[in-house]
């Protein structure tokens, strides 16, 4: 148990993702953990490592940290990691955390064991597991060079209790970047309004082709074919959204529902969108191809709700009800609603 | 502007992928190129179009694997270039991108290399950024529009926040994600192009590198555990009845 374990904790605009404190969660069954802070103005985050469980706390907190970029960012762990030596570095598997990871590795001439969703200490060492294939199979891998980089999938690893009582002094970092590590510029931001992302939804409803498919709606008349179906498409698509606001869930879609144009890509679920893991993923007029199953499939409960009762996705379903979402689902929102008092 | 594209071949996404015997099977479904491989083809295609030079389609993998390199050329790349030794058939991450790294440095005077945002087999996403790092450029990853190229590039990069613009400087490694936009088909006259074109086979000694030694290794790749699921399907006289016994199932399972 000896072993220096560091955590990358991913945050933006000064809060950090939750998945940070999974990643946390993961390094302190190895050991002691370090946590890493980067960023501008992130001397809350770097009290709340110390409440989530971090040993000790590393902040690089500088303006020319405010924005991400990968090149300072991967520069500086690059050098701290090469002064002191870590056995592993851990991060939540965000596009951030994804990306400095790798670029550490090349610095740092070692591995990255990517998406990892379950740790094993052995004799040999670190044997983690991640799913290939969108999760169709698992492989266990193992990193022969040091530091052994992992990142942890969102969701995979319990996100521990927040203890406030517990602080420390975080230690600060010299922020020394050259001009040669910054190579792009970030001029602006547009930010998505609201909603769940769903990587880290414990609540997931979803949309597929069915919900363009209620007979019963007119359309206004002075819309071509394609935008008629669109029209549809956004009347069940609000009773997917009603549910998942309720719920505070997240709302995803096939990858039918995308393709034709329904919503936009960033809902997709399936091995060419988002792989995910909630608690309850209820799906709507989704009939189930093995791409959309292999993206939700360990999902903790599953609820299908298809007019077909053939549909593939009923073999998961652990409840399932062969019936048009239109008829079900404002009356399953009402009930719920009533259920948790709302 | 010289303008590569990495693409790699995969079993389909509608294939049933198991393990057999200790050997990934992947059944009698067809080998095609990476669906997000596809996406930075097209971008790749457009940036040539709008700002003018040529596309080049680089594989890496077996030698008669030709999915992907053939796809590439039939949407409507220029030329390709196969990296393919036996030595790199353990290869990691790093190796494959040390690999591809030095046959990008080959070809030469690269603007831009553009990358799919993963594969779909491996689902590692992380060779654009190692790649990038490797090189010494400016990694762009999960980029969903190209605003401007010129001197520099204007990129809008998806994150779990939104959008982040940014504006780097060339060469850069771009990898490209779905909101780019639809990947155009390949033409008729495209695929017979395809069928003709020569490929040149790049082994290590013609990048000039040694066998990069992989790191991560694989100890076993299993099938995930069956789980027991208990399907109940939920009936009653009406939509209404149904959805309250429905409700009040879902509240039993306590995950809300």
């Amino acid at each position: 148990m000896s072993d220096k374990i560091w955590v990358f904790i991913d945050q933006f605009k000064g809060v950090a993702l939750p998945a940070s404190w999974e990643a946390l969660g993961a390094g302190k069954t190895l050991g002691e953990v370090t946590a890493l802070v980067l960023g501008a103005g992130v001397d809350g985050i770097a009290q709340e490592a110390f409440h989530y469980g971090a040993d000790h706390v590393l902040v690089a907190d500088s303006d020319l940290l405010a924005d991400y970029r990968p090149e300072p960012y991967a520069g500086l762990l690059s050098k701290l990691a090469a002064d002191a030596s870590p056995d592993v570095i851990f991060f939540p598997t965000t596009t951030r955390g994804r990306e400095l990871a790798a670029m550490l590795a090349v610095d740092l001439n070692t591995g990255v064991l990517v998406d990892v969703t379950a740790l094993e200490q052995t004799d040999d060492g670190i044997i983690a597991t991640r799913p290939i294939y969108a999760g169709k199979l698992l492989a266990k891998v193992q990193c022969s060079a040091s530091p052994q980089i992992i990142t942890t999938r969102g969701r995979a690893f319990p996100k521990p209790e927040a203890d406030p009582s517990r602080s420390g002094t975080p230690e600060t970092v010299d922020v020394a970047i050259s001009d040669d590590e910054i190579l792009t510029e970030v001029t602006g931001y547009a930010e998505t309004e609201g909603g769940v992302s769903l990587a880290d939804a414990a609540v997931i409803v979803s949309g597929g082709r069915g919900v363009s498919n209620n007979p019963k709606l007119e359309p206004p008349a002075d819309l071509s074919d394609e935008e008629q179906e669109k029209w549809r498409a956004q009347q069940g698509f609000k009773l997917v959204n009603d549910l998942a606001e309720l719920l505070g869930a997240a709302v995803g879609a096939s990858r039918a529902a995308v393709d034709a144009g329904y919503i936009p890509y960033a809902h997709q679920v399936g091995q060419t969108g988002k792989v995910v893991s909630p608690d309850l993923y209820i799906a709507c007029g989704i009939s189930g191809a093995i791409q959309h199953l292999a993206g939700m499939r360990t999902s903790k409960t599953i609820v299908a709700i298809n007019k077909d009762p053939d549909a593939p996705i009923f073999k998961l379903a652990r409840f399932g009800v062969v019936g048009d979402l239109y008829d079900i689902l404002p009356p399953l929102t009402e009930a719920l609603k009533a259920q948790l008092g709302k | 502007m010289k303008i590569v594209v990495c693409v790699k071949q995969v079993p389909d996404s509608a294939a049933a992928v198991t393990v057999q015997d200790g050997q990934i099977s992947w059944g009698d479904a067809p080998l095609v190129i990476n669906p997000w491989d596809e996406y930075a083809v097209e971008a790749a295609l457009q940036t040539a179009a709008d700002h003018g030079g040529k596309v080049i389609a680089l594989g890496m993998g077996a030698e008669d694997d030709r999915e992907a390199i053939k796809h590439a050329l039939a949407m409507g790349c220029k030329e390709a270039i196969q990296v393919s030794d036996s030595a790199l058939s353990d290869v990691d991450g790093l190796g494959a991108a040390k690999a591809l790294a030095a046959a990008i440095q080959k070809i030469g005077d690269v603007d831009l290399v553009f990358f799919g945002k993963q594969a779909i087999d491996s689902d590692t996403g992380i060779l654009p950024a190692m790649v990038a790092r490797t090189l010494g450029w400016p990694a762009l990853t999960l980029i969903a529009a190209i605003d401007e190229v010129g001197e520099t590039i204007k990129v809008q990069r998806g994150t779990e926040e939104g959008r982040q613009m940014v504006t780097s400087k060339l060469p850069a490694v771009v990898s490209i994600t779905k909101d780019y936009g639809e990947p155009r088909y390949p033409s008729f006259m495209g695929i017979r192009k395809a069928a003709r074109a020569k490929v040149p086979v790049w082994k290590l000694g013609d990048l000039g590198i040694e066998a990069p030694a992989a790191v991560v290794s694989w100890p076993d790749v299993i099938n995930p555990p069956a789980r027991e699921i208990v399907n109940e399907i939920i009936e009653g006289e009406t939509p209404q009845e149904i959805a309250e016994k429905l409700a009040e199932k879902i509240m039993a399972e306590k995950v809300l």
